[in-house]
C-alpha cells in the first residue's frame, strides 16, 4: 500500500436489492475516502441510503438477491472482494461498528462486562482477571459511572446513554483503525450526545481510529467531522472539507437543508425556508438529478438521464449540480459581513 | 409537600390554561412511587405558545397529558378558561374536550390504518359535533372536511386514501387537522415534530405557527429539540427531573438563561456552523426519577453548585421581568 494511501477508499459503491423480481439500486455509485485518524460524516435524511452503505461496507447485507458492485479498498484490501470469513477476522480487529441501538450489539442473556471481556479474550491473550481489568478500564474511559459494579449489569438494567457508552467500549475493545458509528446519539439526550461527540473527537487522539460517523443531523457533522458527504436518495449530492462544504455549500439540496433548519441564535425567521415535498422513493426516483423535484434551482438541463456528474469546485470539494459547472453557482452561505456567531 | 411554587405574571387578559402547583405520582412494582410531575405552576394566555423543554423522562409528555385530563393528576389544579376542570367528571369534561386537543410524536400510530382520511376526520365531528345544539348535517361534515384539508394544504382527493399512502410529514398534517376539526383553543403538542426530517420538519414548524396566526390558537408545545422550540414559542418552560427549572420570554430562557442546566442545555446543541466553540459537556446523566437527588435537583451534575444545593430546594422565583428561575446561584453573566 502506498505511503498516504487513504485508510479506506470507496469507489462506485452500488447496492441494489432484488423486490418482487425487479433489482432497486438503493445506492448509486458512491465514492468516498477516509484518512487515517480521520472523520467522516455520512449525512443524510431518512431512507437516503446511509446504513446501507455502512452495511454494505461490513459485509451485513444478507438479502437475497443483493447485488453489491464497485470496490472498497480497506488497507489496500477490497472489502467488497473479501470471504466471510476474512470480513469476519476484520470486523473484530480492524473494523468495529456501533448502532443507534446498543440492544443489537448484547446478548441480553449476559451482562455486558461478560460481553466486553469475550470480545477482549478473542482478539488478545488475557486472563480473565486481565480481561475483566481492561473491560472496566474501557468502560470508565466512556464515561461509565462506577464501572466496576457497572460490568455486572444486564444491557435492560442500563440507561441508553449508559448502553451507548458500553457498546462503544466494546467497540474499541479491540484498538479498531476504523469506527463505523451509524446514528450513534440520535436515540440520546442532548447533554449525553454531546458528551459521546466529545467521546468520539477524542477517539483519533486516544486510539488512533478512524471513524466513518452516519447521521442526519448537520450540527452533529459541523461540530465533529473532518470531511463530509452529504446523500440524497442514495447518490451523492456533495462531499468536502466540512469548512467548506458548510461555508459555501455548492448543491442546492445541502443549501436548502442547512437553511431549513430552525436557528439558535440571531433573529427568528418568520417562517422556515423549509423544502417543499419530501425525497422520492428508490423506484421513483428521477433519472436526471434526484433533487430536481424540489429544487428551486431546477432548469431544463437537469432533467434527463444521467444525474449530473461530479463537478470539482476544487480538489476538496466536488458536487453533483450543474449550476456550478453553467458558469451560475450558488452564493455562500453566509454573506461578507454576516459573521457566523452562535 | 413542598410549598407552593407559583409566581405568575399575568399580562394579558386572562390565562386559557392554568396549572396549579401539579403532581402526578406513578407506582410502580416494588411499592416504589415516581413523581414524574413534581410541583408544576404555569399559565398560558390566550394566543401564547409555551415551550416545553427537558431531556427525555423529565415529564413532559406526563404533564401534557395532565393538562389535557388524559391523566388524572395525584394533586394540584388544571384550570381550563377559568374553571376547574381537574375533577371533573367526564360527562361535564366532553363539551371542554372539543377546545383542547392533543397532537402526538408518532403521526402513524394515531391514526387507524383501516380508515380513510375522510372518516378519520369526519369521526369527531360525527360524534362530538353539534353546531348551536344541533347534529353536523352529512353537507356540513362534507364542507369541513375540506376546509380542514385547505387549513393543512392537503389536496381534497386525500380525504379518499389511507394513512400508509402518505409520507410522515403529511400524516402529520392529517393529524393536525384532527385536532382542527373541533375548532379547539388550545392545543397540547407532543414532540410533534421529532420523527420527521428536517427538511420536512420546517414544513410543519411552519404550519403550526401559521394556523396559530390563522385561528388565533394557543399552544402548549413540548419538544426535546431547542431549535424548533425557539422558533415557535412565545414563551419557554425549562424542564428537569419532574420541574420548571426557568420559564419566560423565549429570548429570556434561550438568550439570557441563568439556569445552569438551561445554560448546559443550550450549549450542547449542536450548531451547523463549523468553529463554534465548544463548551466543556455537563457530566453525568439525568439520575432516576424514582431516586431524585436532595436539595437542587440538578445538584448532582451541576457546575455551579455549592454546599447549600444539596439540601436546600431552589423555588422558582423571578429573577428580571418575565423571567423565572428555580437555582440559588444563577449565572448573571454568561453572555
Ligand atoms: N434489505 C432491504 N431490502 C430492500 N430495501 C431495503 C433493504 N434495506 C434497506 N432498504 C431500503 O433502502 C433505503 C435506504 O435505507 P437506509 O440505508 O436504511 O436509509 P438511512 O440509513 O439513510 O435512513 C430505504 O428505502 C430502505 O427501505
Ligand atoms: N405509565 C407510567 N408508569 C410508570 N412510570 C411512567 C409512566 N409513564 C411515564 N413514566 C415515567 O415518568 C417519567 C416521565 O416520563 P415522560 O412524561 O414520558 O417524560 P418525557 O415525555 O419528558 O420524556 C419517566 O421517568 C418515565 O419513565
Ligand atoms: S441551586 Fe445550586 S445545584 Fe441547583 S442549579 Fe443552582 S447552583 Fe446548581
Ligand atoms: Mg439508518
Ligand atoms: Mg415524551
Amino acid at each position: 500500500m502506498p505511503v498516504n494511501a487513504p485508510l479506506l477508499e470507496v469507489q462506485n459503491l452500488c447496492v441494489s436489492f432484488a423486490t418482487r423480481g425487479q433489482m432497486i439500486p438503493i445506492v448509486e455509485n458512491i465514492s468516498f475516502s477516509i484518512g487515517e485518524q480521520e472523520i467522516l460524516g455520512l449525512v443524510g435524511e431518512s431512507g437516503s441510503g446511509k446504513s446501507v452503505t455502512a452495511m454494505a461496507l461490513m459485509g451485513l447485507i444478507d438479502a437475497p438477491g443483493v447485488r453489491i458492485t464497485g470496490m472498497a479498498l480497506f488497507k489496500g484490501q477490497d472489502l467488497l472482494a473479501m470471504s466471510g470469513k476474512q470480513l469476519r477476522t476484520l470486523r473484530g480487529q480492524e473494523i468495529a461498528m456501533i448502532f443507534q441501538d446498543p440492544m443489537t450489539a448484547f446478548t441480553p442473556v449476559y451482562t455486558i462486562g461478560w460481553q466486553i471481556d469475550e470480545q477482549l479474550r478473542v482478539h488478545q491473550k488475557l486472563s480473565r482477571r486481565q480481561a475483566r481489568a481492561r473491560t472496566v478500564e474501557l468502560l470508565g474511559e466512556m464515561g461509565v459511572p462506577d464501572p466496576l459494579n457497572t460490568a455486572n449489569r444486564y444491557p435492560h438494567q442500563l440507561s441508553g446513554g449508559l448502553r451507548q457508552r458500553a457498546m462503544i467500549a466494546m467497540a474499541l475493545s479491540c484498538n479498531p483503525s476504523l469506527l463505523i458509528a451509524d446514528e450513534p446519539t440520535t436515540a440520546l439526550d442532548v447533554t449525553v450526545q454531546a458528551q459521546i461527540l466529545d467521546l468520539m473527537r477524542n477517539l483519533r487522539k486516544t486510539y488512533g481510529s478512524s471513524v466513518l460517523l452516519i447521521t442526519h443531523d448537520m450540527g452533529v457533522v459541523a461540530e465533529t467531522c473532518d470531511k463530509t458527504l452529504v446523500l440524497y436518495s442514495g447518490r451523492v449530492a456533495e462531499t468536502g472539507t466540512t469548512q467548506a462544504l458548510f461555508a459555501h455549500p455548492q448543491h442546492p439540496y445541502t443549501a436548502a437543508l442547512l437553511a431549513s433548519i430552525p436557528p439558535m441564535s440571531g433573529p427568528r425567521p418568520e417562517r422556515l425556508p423549509a423544502i417543499p415535498g419530501s425525497p422520492p422513493q428508490p423506484l421513483e426516483r428521477p433519472a436526471g438529478c434526484a433533487f430536481a423535484p424540489r429544487c428551486t434551482y431546477s432548469h431544463a438541463t437537469c432533467l434527463p438521464a444521467p444525474p449530473p456528474a461530479f463537478h470539482a469546485i476544487n480538489s476538496h470539494h466536488k458536487v453533483a449540480c450543474l449550476l456550478p459547472m453553467e458558469g451560475t453557482p450558488l452564493p455562500p452561505r453566509f454573506s461578507a459581513n454576516t459573521t457566523a456567531t452562535v | 409537600m413542598p410549598p407552593n411554587s407559583t409566581s405568575l405574571q399575568t399580562t394579558r387578559d386572562e390565562p386559557v390554561l392554568t396549572v396549579k402547583d401539579v403532581y402526578k405520582t406513578y407506582t410502580l412494582n416494588k411499592g416504589q412511587t415516581l413523581k414524574a410531575v413534581d410541583g408544576i405552576s404555569f399559565s398560558v394566555m390566550s394566543g401564547e405558545v409555551l415551550g416545553l423543554v427537558g431531556e427525555s423522562g423529565c415529564g413532559k409528555s406526563t404533564l401534557g397529558r395532565c393538562l389535557l385530563r388524559l391523566h388524572d393528576v395525584t394533586s394540584g389544579q388544571i384550570i381550563f378558561e377559568g374553571q376547574d376542570i381537574t375533577h371533573l367528571p367526564e360527562r361535564t369534561l366532553r363539551p371542554l374536550r372539543q377546545r383542547m386537543q392533543m397532537v402526538f410524536q408518532d403521526s402513524y400510530a394515531s391514526l387507524n390504518p383501516r380508515r380513510r382520511i375522510g372518516d378519520l376526520l369526519a369521526e369527531p365531528l360525527k360524534v362530538h359535533g353539534t353546531v348551536n345544539g344541533e347534529r353536523r348535517s352529512a353537507s356540513a361534515i362534507t364542507q369541513r372536511l375540506a376546509e380542514l384539508m385547505e387549513l393543512v394544504s392537503l389536496p381534497r382527493a386525500a380525504l379518499a386514501r389511507y394513512p400508509h399512502e402518505f409520507s410522515g410529514g403529511q400524516r402529520q398534517r392529517i393529524n393536525i387537522a384532527r385536532a382542527l376539526a373541533l375548532s379547539p383553543r388550545l392545543i397540547v403538542a407532543d414532540e410533534p415534530v421529532s420523527a420527521l426530517d428536517v427538511s420536512v420538519q420546517a414544513q410543519i414548524v411552519n404550519l403550526f405557527a401559521d394556523l396559530q396566526k390563522q385561528l388565533g390558537l394557543t399552544y402548549v408545545f413540548i419538544a426535546h429539540d431547542l431549535a424548533v422550540v425557539r422558533q415557535i414559542s412565545t414563551r419557554v418552560a425549562v424542564m428537569y427531573l419532574g420541574a420548571i427549572v426557568e420559564l419566560g420570554e423565549t429570548d429570556n430562557v434561550l438568550h439570557h438563561s441563568v439556569h445552569p442546566y438551561t445554560i448546559a442545555l443550550t450549549q450542547a446543541v449542536p450548531r451547523p456552523v463549523v468553529g463554534t466553540p465548544q463548551h466543556a459537556p455537563l457530566r453525568g446523566e439525568i439520575p432516576s426519577p424514582v431516586h431524585k437527588p436532595s436539595g437542587c435537583r440538578f445538584h448532582t451534575r451541576c457546575p455551579a453548585a455549592q454546599a447549600r444545593c444539596a439540601h436546600d430546594a431552589p423555588q422558582l422565583r423571578p429573577i428580571a421581568p418575565n423571567h423565572e428561575v428555580a437555582c440559588h446561584y444563577p449565572v448573571l453573566s454568561h453572555n
